[in-house]
């Protein structure tokens, strides 16, 4: 892109009468080739983002066009003791999946960076969960937590360690670990594979000089491969706190939300709210309740990124 | 993209692993490394022997270990086959992937040239445009989005889908390309230019056939996530013979009385196997498409 851009500064004076003469042709033609993505993009994401926003200030439910009500959605939800115990449940989901996300997705990327037979097969049957629909593998997941015959029962009361199935659905805590445990399940491919990427842009000689400097192994990966790293580490990391913040799918499948509503996310709410429940406004608003967490991630990996720009040797 | 040269990169990266001796490497590497595979592919191993377990056999553990089967049957398959909507979801599944996956990739086609070559004013702007608009989630989405469908009349047709994944697709698919196409060098469109090529020319006759890896990355991802979506298709979606696999399976065959672990497990395998199959084929360019996604 850099590359590029300085080309058309160079380029533009010594050829002033060429491009001048396709140059309005290159606009026009540009937004032309525009127009399909735009117009897509347009009607079916910008505006509904628009109505969604609007759709939470007023009371519309399925059939009946709301009127404007002003925040009483957004009242109510503040009064509404369910709706914290779901903004605390998705920050618990989200917060603890994204760190075993990370720290199992990190350490799987740099056990496949190592030299080992097969690799590419490793690597290949890794990414698997992550290409599966979501859903059909928390399907396998329900049956996997059954509460009478679960595998991970029969396993542990195989090996002595406990007396009665556990009870994964079932139980407040025991659920939240359950739900949590599937989505890292699913999430630890993408972290891993695309950090391995970052990891190979690592030059070896920074390792092998570190070696001969007599550096331990943690040195090594705490001054060299996680400074090297960082920069994708933020970009990864914004997409999967995004994605596990507003997950439906998984939720949807195991607990719908329960026991006690201990799993309820956001969007399940969102959804229960205003799908079948048919309170369309205020499903909105829980859903526009959303933008502000996200925003703070996406800003929040903006600013890491920035300020590490000098690591890849872009810029100063 | 770079295949050739990421292997390169991993071979020299490996160089010092000599240092450390077998033993060790067994216990730090290996050992760790079977547990994440084993973790990881259990549950595709638990779905294929569930689906071909016959009944009696999948509750009773103390006669049968229930990590193997005797007798293995394909009636939950044949159930699935013969009397339900499974082949009608799995058609639908096909058709709204394909459909969706060829408009996106032919709007995109045209949006990350228009972005990324022609330059026009305002481009970068769209270009950081496109890619907020791959961070909107589809949970904050459907909500106006299935009034907007109930709206134009497509609630509960295929059009519906067709027509409202590309709101993700067509993101990702042209910040892929954007990619894409900054690899391709710009002395060959020059060239094509002085030659006399119109722009049209130039996109379909130099830019295309070198970019078929993009491509091919895009649109393989592109089938695999509208394969994958649930919550529109749930949403925008009432009757039986025009659900796709994820919704049919969860919304038809679990019946709250009974679960039929056997035919729930085949129906999650079989709509497993499509995508599956097309990933084993086209590793190398979902691992470009999703790491080059996510390295700007």
């Amino acid at each position: 892109m850099a590359v590029t851009t300085a080309r058309d500064a160079k380029a533009a004076p010594a050829r002033r009468s060429f491009w001048s003469g396709i140059g309005q042709g290159r606009h026009v033609l540009g937004l032309l080739f525009m127009l399909p993505a735009a117009a897509f993009l347009l009607f079916f994401l910008t505006y509904p983002l628009g109505l969604g926003v609007w759709l939470g200030f007023t009371d519309t439910r399925i059939g009946r066009t709301g009127v404007f009500i002003g925040i009483e959605n957004y009242q109510s939800l503040f009064e509404d003791s369910l709706f914290w115990l779901v903004v605390f449940n998705t920050l618990l989901y989200t917060i603890a999946a994204s760190i075993l996300k990370f720290a199992l997705g990190l350490w799987l990327a740099l056990l496949l960076n190592q030299h080992l037979p097969f690799k590419a097969f490793f690597r290949a049957v890794v990414l698997l969960p992550w290409v599966v629909p979501t859903v059909l593998s928390a399907i396998a997941f329900w049956w996997i937590f059954d509460s009478q015959y679960s595998i991970i029962s029969w396993a542990l009361i195989r090996m002595g360690l406990i007396d009665a199935p556990i009870n994964f659905l079932g139980d407040v805590t025991n659920a939240r670990a359950s739900v949590i445990a599937a989505n890292v399940w699913r999430g630890i491919p993408f972290v891993a594979i695309s950090l391995l990427a970052g990891l190979q842009t690592i030059p070896p000689s920074l390792h092998e000089a570190a070696t001969l400097d007599g550096a331990t192994n943690w040195q090594r990966f705490r001054f060299i491969t996680l400074p090297m790293l960082s920069p994708i580490i933020a970009v990864v990391m914004t997409f999967s706190v995004l994605f596990t913040f507003t997950d439906f799918q998984l939720i949807y499948v195991l607990t719908r939300g329960g026991p006690l509503n201990s799993t309820h996310l956001m969007a399940t709410l969102s959804f229960q709210r205003a799908i079948p429940g048919g309170s369309l406004g205020e499903g909105a608003a829980i859903a526009v309740a959303m933008i502000p967490f996200l925003l703070a991630a996406i800003l929040f990996s903006y600013f890491g990124l920035q300020r590490r720009k000098w690591q890849q040797g872009g810029g100063d | 993209m770079s295949q050739s040269t990421t292997d390169h990169l991993t071979d020299n990266s490996t160089g010092m692993s000599y240092l450390d001796s077998l033993p060790r490497r067994i216990v730090t590497v290996f050992l760790p490394l079977l547990i994440f595979v084993f973790v990881l592919l259990f549950p595709f191993y638990w779905m294929a022997i569930t689906a071909v377990k016959p009944n009696f056999q999948l509750t009773d553990y103390n006669n049968y270990s229930p990590l193997w089967v005797v007798q293995p049957t394909l009636d939950h398959i044949k159930y699935l086959l013969f009397e339900t909507s499974y082949p009608a979801w799995l058609w639908n599944t096909i058709f709204i992937s394909v459909a969706a996956t060829f408009i996106s990739l032919v709007t995109s086609v045209f949006a990350a040239y228009a972005i990324e070559r022609l330059r026009f004013h305002g481009s970068r702007w769209v270009g950081l445009g496109i890619f907020l608009a791959y961070l909107v989630p589809p949970s904050i989405l459907f909500i106006p989005l299935a009034i907007m469908v109930f709206g134009i009349g497509i609630y509960d047709t295929k059009l519906a889908l067709i027509l409202t994944y590309p709101t993700f697709l067509v993101p990702f698919s042209t910040w892929l390309l954007m990619g894409y196409f900054r690899s391709i060098p710009f002395e060959l469109e020059e060239c094509a230019l002085v030659d006399g090529a119109s722009r049209w020319q130039i996109l379909i006759k130099v830019l295309l056939p070198l970019s078929v890896p993009g491509l091919i990355s895009a649109g393989i991802f592109s089938f695999t996530l509208s394969w994958n979506e649930f919550i529109y298709a749930l949403t925008f979606i009432q009757s039986s013979e025009n659900k796709t696999v994820p919704v049919g399976v969860l919304t038809e065959l679990v019946r709250s009385d009974v679960y039929e672990w056997g035919s729930l497990m085949a129906g999650a395998l079989i709509g497993s196997l499509p995508v599956v199959i097309l990933y084993s084929f086209f590793v190398d360019y979902y691992v470009s498409s999703m790491t080059g996604a996510v390295k700007e």
